[in-house]
């Protein structure tokens, strides 16, 4: 029996691992934070803060979906979408079972994508809901992606009142949630490319310096984006990465550098900018709203004001769970490659 | 980059902690729980009948003002700033267990608080125990040597 060689036909292929796009737009975003990221450096970029971190319910769990579907809300808003106009729902969250997304998907009754790629979710949907739209599966698409400190930090961590120090690399979890209307045609900032994570394991395994577990999934990301799609770091105004921290962005420079690749000040983190350091101790924010509530409050905006008009959203996760680590297994990370264009 | 040498260089690059602030902050709130206790102690030791007894009813107070400081939402704040200051005095090993407690009331007073309260303070508890066994050996063996 001979076996035939299937013929590519994938024409939206770029290089080996990049994806393009011509009709995917943000139509509408939405942003809700707790009043820690309302307080700090890009307070005033965000829809919604809210006054209390528990946003007026019992448990943390519950207060994370009401983040989640104040962004939803304001993103359907802005882009003049009812639930019934949206074909797909993705989105992810951090606690087991994504259940933050599980529960907002309910109230919201769209179809729905379960999303998991820890902190670096948000790009994981935004690449999967361009495909959907590019592929002309559906009109409008819904993106979004919630964290909570406290929900967050009883899953991986300890209880919030325990006595623990933190150490230089540690991050702290953002309380809030974003989310975008993805739209198939339309005018503003648009979504050209996408260059899907590995899995790369460094065999790291400190939980409490992540950013430099996540550091080398980045770096190898962003390579593969630049060869792909011919590009080099001069072809953006800014490579915008996740959650690396202070010393996980330090660390990605190394690694840059290492390849060739110096960054300059084309690069900045969303764990950097959301906390002043006297806000925090440690490293930076991290967390699965991360990503998404600097990228759709601050980048955008600063998009808007065309400060910036190509930019590279590079979120990172740590893809470990609270048993792997203690199992003394390493960290396997993971980080998409978003290009927005306006 | 080799992950080996990518290893290496995050080992070589990590932020030191401040060793000397530490030592410093960790003394100073460390002490003053310990000066409190003290303080605690010659009080009841007025009041009481034994000094055993004084010694009991002090660790129950100092334990109490652990609790409280936590329920209050203090002790947090006081670890992060002291370390080792506040987490070994037993002030630090009532947080654990009244912080446990208060993280795990909502899922129900029997699987929640009931079964997650000594979460962080069970092995403390296990370890304790083992330790105190094998030393009390050796100090039999050793008394049983020279008696």
């Amino acid at each position: 029996m001979t076996t035939q060689t299937p013929t590519m036909t994938a024409s939206k292929r770029i290089g080996e691992h990049t994806v393009q796009f011509q009709h995917v737009f943000l139509a509408g975003r939405g942003t809700a934070v707790g009043p820690r990221e309302g307080a700090g450096p890009l307070g005033d970029y965000f829809d919604h803060v809210e006054d209390e971190t528990l946003a007026g319910e019992q448990t943390p769990e519950k207060a994370e979906r009401q983040y989640l579907q104040t962004a939803a809300r304001i993103a359907m808003e802005q882009a003049n979408a009812r639930s019934d106009d949206i074909q797909y729902f993705l989105s992810g969250d951090l606690l087991n079972q994504i259940i933050t997304s599980n529960f907002v998907a309910h109230k919201l009754d769209i179809p729905f994508f379960g999303l998991f790629s820890a902190c670096a979710t948000f790009a994981q949907g935004l690449g999967l809901g361009s495909m959907l739209l590019e592929g002309d599966f559906a009109n409008y698409v819904l993106v979004a992606c919630s964290s909570h400190y406290q929900s967050v930090e009883r899953q991986y961590r300890y209880p919030i009142e325990l006595n623990v120090q933190r150490k230089a690399t540690n991050q702290s979890t953002t309380t809030g949630a974003g989310a975008v209307v993805l739209q198939r045609d339309g005018t503003g900032p648009r979504i050209t490319l996408h260059t899907t994570g590995r899995v790369v394991d460094y065999g790291l395994q400190d939980v409490n310096d992540m950013g430099s577990a996540m550091a080398p999934a980045a770096a190898d990301t962003l390579l593969r984006h630049l060869r792909d799609t011919n590009q080099t770091v001069g072809d953006y105004d800014l490579i915008l990465t996740g959650d690396l921290g202070s010393f996980g962005s330090h660390m990605f420079r190394v690694l840059m550098k290492d390849a060739g690749i110096t960054l300059g000040n084309k690069h900045n983190d969303c764990g950097v900018l959301l906390y002043s350091p006297m806000q925090q101790p440690g490293a930076g924010a991290s967390g699965a709203a991360c990503a998404p509530v600097v990228i759709l409050g601050y980048a955008l905006k600063e998009m808007e004001n065309s400060r910036y008009n190509r930019i590279l959203c590079l979120p990172t996760g740590s893809l470990h769970s609270p048993l792997s680590y203690q199992q003394g297994e390493n960290i396997p990370t993971i980080s998409h490659a978003i290009a927005i264009e306006w | 980059m080799d992950p080996k040498r990518y290893q290496q260089l995050v080992k070589e690059r990590l932020p030191k902690p401040n060793g000397v602030q530490g030592v410093t902050r960790a003394f100073l709130v460390g002490g003053a729980i310990a000066l409190l206790g003290q303080i605690i102690y010659d009080f009841y030791r007025v009041i009481e009948p034994t000094q055993g007894e004084a010694v009991a009813t002090t660790l129950a107070t100092l334990i109490l003002i652990g609790g409280i400081l936590t329920a209050l939402g203090v002790y947090d704040d006081l670890a992060e700033w002291a370390g080792a200051g506040a987490s070994v005095p037993i002030t630090g090993f009532a947080n654990t267990i009244v912080a446990s407690a208060m993280e795990f009331r909502r899922e129900g007073f029997i699987l929640g608080l009931g079964s997650k309260m000594f979460s962080v303070a069970g092995p403390v508890i296990v370890f304790a125990t083992v330790v105190g066994f094998i030393v009390g050996l050796i100090k039999s063996a050793v008394l049983g040597l020279f008696s």
